[in-house]
């Protein structure tokens, strides 16, 4: 630090968060109170304490250190990163090709032409006019049971809601109240492939995953899957689908890249899904199945997912094209273990899906 | 009463490995700046890095009771805060029918203290939230509330506020995130997997009678388990039962039967015992040090 901590903290907060890292101001100055109680003369602890008080998630980590070497001009003295997090590349990736300046209005049957359009083939016109479709089908998936309570029904007696009653009569019983489960959403997670044979749809498929965070924020989750997996739900919680597309886009590493399809899904499942993210959900892949790898990790991986998940349903922009059979090897693998096989190339289908989606 | 304080890092990471935890650099300053702080300590990584072990031993270093709330979905305040003794509140009632006077009712005596309250009533205490990501919003919401003000209030009683507040440890496995106004309140860690040397003293800890060879085996063994891409790579826990069983079959070192005979502790998924006897298992015991 120099001559002032304070302003030297802040500077170093402003790197962090162009990294991705929310280091906001409360945080700063959570770092700002903690640095009093150590030793600032002494890298580790100063390291630790701010690493401690300015992250909040292990993806935060790897960029900590990053911000933290070229601040300090040295190596973080972390033991090791966590594994798999994911490095953040210098420049920003292919965004959402900034938006037409002027926005044309389509007809009526224009719209439903453009409803059944491969969206790899648009004008910058019917860009913005899909866009706007896509955003409407607020796609979201059913709820489960919850364990919690209400009152009501007739699932059974509420021994506590029971006494208040019988408390306010005096010690009476006159009437037996009863509770009744409550209705939870279930959670969604959406993985996408970007590798380079996705290129033409991955955008928006991105911005139908953004669709659907803003139905329900804190029940969806989105991955990227191509050589690595990102996770880009925090990118894509901004309201604006422009900036949310942008965010997402400087987040992922591995755009137009290869796919490694099963060592991505193998990642997600070891990282998120057994934990918790995948149990009960409803998985939904976007990907056309062009394996790199081989194809027997996938297998094995699908049926891993499958096992987990409430339902697992595949998207493959090419089953709406004429004469598509599922052969590419990573889509043969994976048949098995999928609830729904479903094309997603045009608004239509999109719209069919989410239509799955409420009923699954 | 209050915490005792620690003048340093290093006293504190000496105090915590007298009392049987060996933290590294990172867990003793997360420790530290929490007892100094008064900020909870939220801790996150992968099962069996020995998220809860800190929270014992931090209890008895600052010589505090450990109170653990283990949160489950659906959990709420009356399992998680106080509830009312209704039983009692009734019989009270009954015996002093006619004369009583109905505030009576309401007494410290029919409240039954859960984990949160009894944390704040003994303070100096520790409380453990474990895993919190296995409850829901709701209930976050209600937890923020009560650690930003160290108090609560029962609306028949008044508010409970202690001189010292407890300190807080916060467990998750990320089963899902976290809200960020939860978060921003806490000392964030995630703890990783140990070094070898530093796995090696910790079997020794816990199982003494371990020979120094069958410990650093294990440890080795352990580390090379992980690195294999399982499905559930092994924790420190899962380390220790490993070698306590190797150890109740009498076995010196890794061979390959005892290998076989234990794997059971070290690996629950019959898919890793597969991967492990097919890829991992080869390799290690013909380089075992």
């Amino acid at each position: 630090m120099n001559a002032d901590p304070v302003a030297g903290l802040t500077a170093f907060a402003r790197s962090l968060r162009e990294r991705g890292v929310a280091a906001d101001a409360s945080r700063v100055v959570a770092a700002a109170g903690a640095l009093d109680h150590v030793d600032v003369l002494d890298r580790h602890q100063v390291y630790w304490t701010t690493r401690l008080t300015l992250c909040s998630e292990p993806d935060d980590l790897a960029r900590f250190d990053a911000a933290f070497a070229e601040w300090f001009g040295d190596r973080p003295p972390s033991p090791a990163a966590t594994e798999s997090t994911v490095q953040i590349p210098g420049g920003a990736g292919t965004s959402g090709d900034g938006v037409a300046g002027r926005v044309e209005r389509i007809g009526a049957t224009a719209l439903e032409t453009l409803r059944t359009r491969d969206v790899a083939a648009l004008t910058e016109a019917e860009r913005a006019e899909v866009r706007r479709l896509i955003a409407l089908l607020a796609p979201s998936v059913g709820t489960r049971r919850s364990m919690r309570r209400r009152p009501g029904g007739r699932a059974g007696v509420d021994p506590v809601r029971t006494m208040r009653t019988m408390l306010r009569a005096g010690g009476e019983p006159i009437v037996l109240a009863r509770w009744r489960r409550r209705e939870k959403p279930r959670r969604l997670v959406l993985l996408v492939d970007v590798s380079g044979s996705m290129a033409p749809y991955a955008d928006w498929l991105l911005l139908f995953a953004h669709a659907a965070i803003r139905v329900r924020p804190f029940a969806t989750e989105v991955f990227t899957v191509g050589t690595r997996l990102t996770r880009v739900t925090r990118a894509l919680r901004l309201r604006d689908p422009d900036a949310a597309l942008q965010a997402a886009a400087q987040t992922v590493p591995d755009w137009s890249g290869g796919t490694r399809l099963g060592e991505s899904l193998q990642a997600f499942l070891d990282r998120w899904g057994q934990r918790g993210a995948a149990r009960g959900a409803v998985v939904v892949i976007f990907s056309d199945g062009w394996e790199r790898g081989g194809a027997d990790l996938l297998g094995q991986q699908a049926a891993r997912l499958r096992r987990l998940a409430h339902a697992v349903v595949w998207v493959n922009p090419h089953k709406g094209k004429e004469g598509f059979t599922p052969e590419t090897a990573g889509m043969l693998a994976a048949l098995p273990y999928v609830d729904a096989l479903l094309a997603g190339h045009t608004v239509a289908t999109l719209a069919d899906l989410a239509a799955v989606m409420r009923t699954i | 009463m209050s915490y005792p304080e620690f003048g340093d890092i290093p006293a504190l990471a000496a105090a915590l490995d007298a009392a049987g935890y060996l933290p590294d650099e990172g867990v003793a300053t997360a420790a530290y700046l929490a007892i100094r702080m008064r900020r909870p300590l939220l801790l996150e990584g992968d099962p069996g890095v020995g998220k809860t072990a800190l929270a014992q031993a931090l209890a008895d270093v600052v010589g505090a009771e450990l109170v653990r709330l283990s949160c489950y979905e659906g959990i709420d305040a009356s399992q998680a805060l106080y509830d009312w003794d209704f039983p009692r509140q009734l019989l009270h009632l009954r015996a002093a029918e006619g004369g009583g006077d109905e505030r009576s009712v309401y007494d410290r005596r029919f409240l039954i203290a859960r984990p949160i309250l009894r944390a704040l009533e003994l303070s100096p205490a520790v409380l453990l939230v474990d895993e919190i990501d296995r409850a829901d919003d709701e209930f976050e919401a209600f937890l923020l509330e009560v650690l930003a003000d160290n108090a609560v209030t029962i609306p028949e009683l008044g508010t409970i506020r202690p001189a010292e507040p407890p300190i807080v440890v916060l467990t998750s496995n990320r089963t899902r995130e976290l809200h960020d106004a939860l978060k921003r309140r806490c000392l964030y860690h995630w703890v990783n997997h140990p070094d070898l040397e530093r796995e090696v003293e910790i079997i020794r800890r816990h199982e003494p009678e371990v020979a120094d060879r069958l410990a650093r085996q294990v440890a080795a063994g352990v580390a090379a388990m992980r690195a294999a891409g399982l499905v559930k790579p092994p924790g420190i826990a899962e380390a220790i039962d490993w070698a306590t069983a190797l150890r109740l079959l009498g076995a010196t070192e890794l061979s390959p039967p005892a290998v076989r005979a234990t794997l059971g502790a070290l690996l629950k998924y019959r898919e890793d015992q597969v991967t492990a006897e097919r890829d991992v298992l080869p390799g290690l015991l013909a380089r075992l040090p």
